[in-house]
């Protein structure tokens, strides 16, 4: 039995499932500008628009790991350019701590990455998604986190838990039925 | 000891404080926090190396913030404190939560104290925080009792753990967090007992949505011990009341430490060492790192 069977392609092989966290005034229009200028690049990145890089809080990031993420990417403005001038200082401090944390807990520093991408950017935000999911593809899946979210929801299915609730939604919508 | 009851009293008396936050003894090698309002209580008062208790943590609860408050006045409050719980108070005054002319801080030169109540007072014994203390002399203090005497010497365990887990391999190290995490009861003691800990209300508490499952299991008590620490990253002051508090005994001050030695290594922040000072993480600086960031 292949344990990673959501994370699989058509042809089998593993995938790694990444959630990237971007910023709605740099790396968001970064990732726009990607688009319209027709750069290539995995589609392995779920992305979700915040309005800050300093509006993403730890537990978001700790929530994809829950959710099955293999990898988590945050970017956001350049420093100076912060459309709420200081949102991305804030941000780096705290990123620094949370990235010696996660690396002491035993997390592997290619799981977390941040990067800086402006607007104009959109050939950085190309080459960025391709380093980050090629970085976890040679880490492989986060077999460890993943053990625990299936244990978890073994003893608490989702339908008895509000918090998972979505996630069957999610699977819903992904498999066309919604 | 005398004379800190002495000084007690006279606080008391003249009404200058509404209470007095202290340490009584109950048998010998055991002391717990007292709280005196009536100043004949100031005999019970004292001070050794059984005074564990951080005693730091009541000054930001309502209840007993209520007894300073009178109708058309504030009063003081006195809290006795060794002086490495004084850097709790640095912090909570830089964070807001007291302030510094509202209180009346009593302290003591220490020269160590015990790792736990019931064990005599020999170098063996010495908690783990007393063998790096840098904080022997107060720095904030209103007043100061007892003699300068040397703290014992002993060997830096704590960071020769810190070191050895460093070196473990990533899948290692998160072998052996889980392992320690998946012993936690989600009792919350070490929130309790921690005097940063002052939210009103908490993450874990709060449950639309869920952001931190409550049952004691792997999942869940991994994302809350990761989101205590990151929480106390660069504001812990080391005052080890929760390894002390926690039950299930785990390594909570390792994690605590190694997030003060990175927060000391990357920004040359240390906790509670001035009333100057920004936070750590409620202030920023242009020229922070960028070294993670691509």
């Amino acid at each position: 039995m292949n344990e990673m069977n959501d994370n699989n392609n058509a042809y089998g092989a593993w995938e790694p499932k990444i959630v990237a966290f971007v910023c709605n005034w740099c790396t968001y229009a970064g990732a726009d500008l990607a688009g319209t200028s027709r750069y290539k690049y995995p589609p392995n990145m779920k992305i979700i628009r915040v309005m800050c890089s300093g509006a993403v809080d730890p537990v978001f990031i700790i929530k994809a790991f829950e959710r099955g993420a293999d990898g988590v990417l945050v970017s956001g403005c350049h420093p100076n350019d912060c459309h709420y001038n200081a949102g991305n200082f804030h941000a780096r401090r705290r990123w620094d701590l949370f990235h010696a944390l996660l690396d002491f807990i035993g997390i592997e520093k290619e799981r977390l990455q941040f990067s800086w991408i402006s607007a104009s950017e959109g050939k950085k935000f190309a080459d960025v998604v391709t380093k980050v999911t090629n970085d976890i593809k040679a880490v492989g899946p986060f077999k460890s986190y993943q053990k625990m979210n299936r244990e978890f929801t073994a003893v608490f299915p989702a339908k008895d838990n509000p918090a998972e609730s979505d996630t069957a939604v999610l699977k819903e919508v992904n498999d066309g039925r919604a | 000891m005398e004379e800190l009851r002495r000084y007690a009293k006279e606080l008391l008396v003249s009404g200058e404080v509404a209470a007095v936050i202290g340490y009584m003894q109950v048998s010998e090698t055991r002391t717990k926090p007292v709280i005196i309002i009536d100043p004949t209580d100031t005999s019970l008062l004292v001070l050794n190396e059984y005074c564990l208790n951080n005693l730091t943590v009541y000054l930001t609860r309502a209840r007993i913030k209520a007894l300073a408050r009178e109708k058309d006045k504030v009063k003081k409050l006195a809290v006795v404190v060794k002086p490495c719980d004084e850097r709790s108070i640095v912090a909570l005054i830089q964070e807001n939560q007291i302030r510094r002319d509202e209180l009346v801080i009593i302290s003591f030169n220490c020269h160590g104290v015990v790792r736990d109540f019931g064990c005599s007072f020999v170098p063996d014994t010495l908690a783990a925080k007393c063998s790096v203390c840098t904080s022997a002399a107060p720095q904030y203090s209103d007043k100061i009792f007892g003699e300068v005497k040397e703290i014992p010497g002993t060997d830096d365990k704590q960071l020769m753990k810190i070191d050895e887990t460093g070196n473990k391999s990533a899948a290692e190290r998160f072998e052996f967090f889980s392992k320690e995490f998946d012993k936690c009861i989600k009792c919350y003691a070490c929130r309790a007992v921690c005097p940063l800990c002052y939210c009103q209300r908490c993450i874990t508490d709060k449950t639309i949505p869920r952001w931190i499952e409550s049952s004691s299991h792997s999942r869940g008590n991994f994302s809350w011990n990761i989101v205590r620490a990151f929480h106390l990253s660069g504001r812990c002051t080391g005052c080890g009341e929760c390894d002390r508090a926690c039950p299930m005994d785990i390594p909570l001050s390792l994690i605590n430490r190694k997030m003060a030695q990175a927060s000391k290594d990357l920004f040359g922040y240390e906790s509670g060492k001035s009333l100057e000072k920004a936070t750590l993480v409620g202030s920023f600086d242009k020229k922070d790192s960028d070294e993670i960031f691509m």
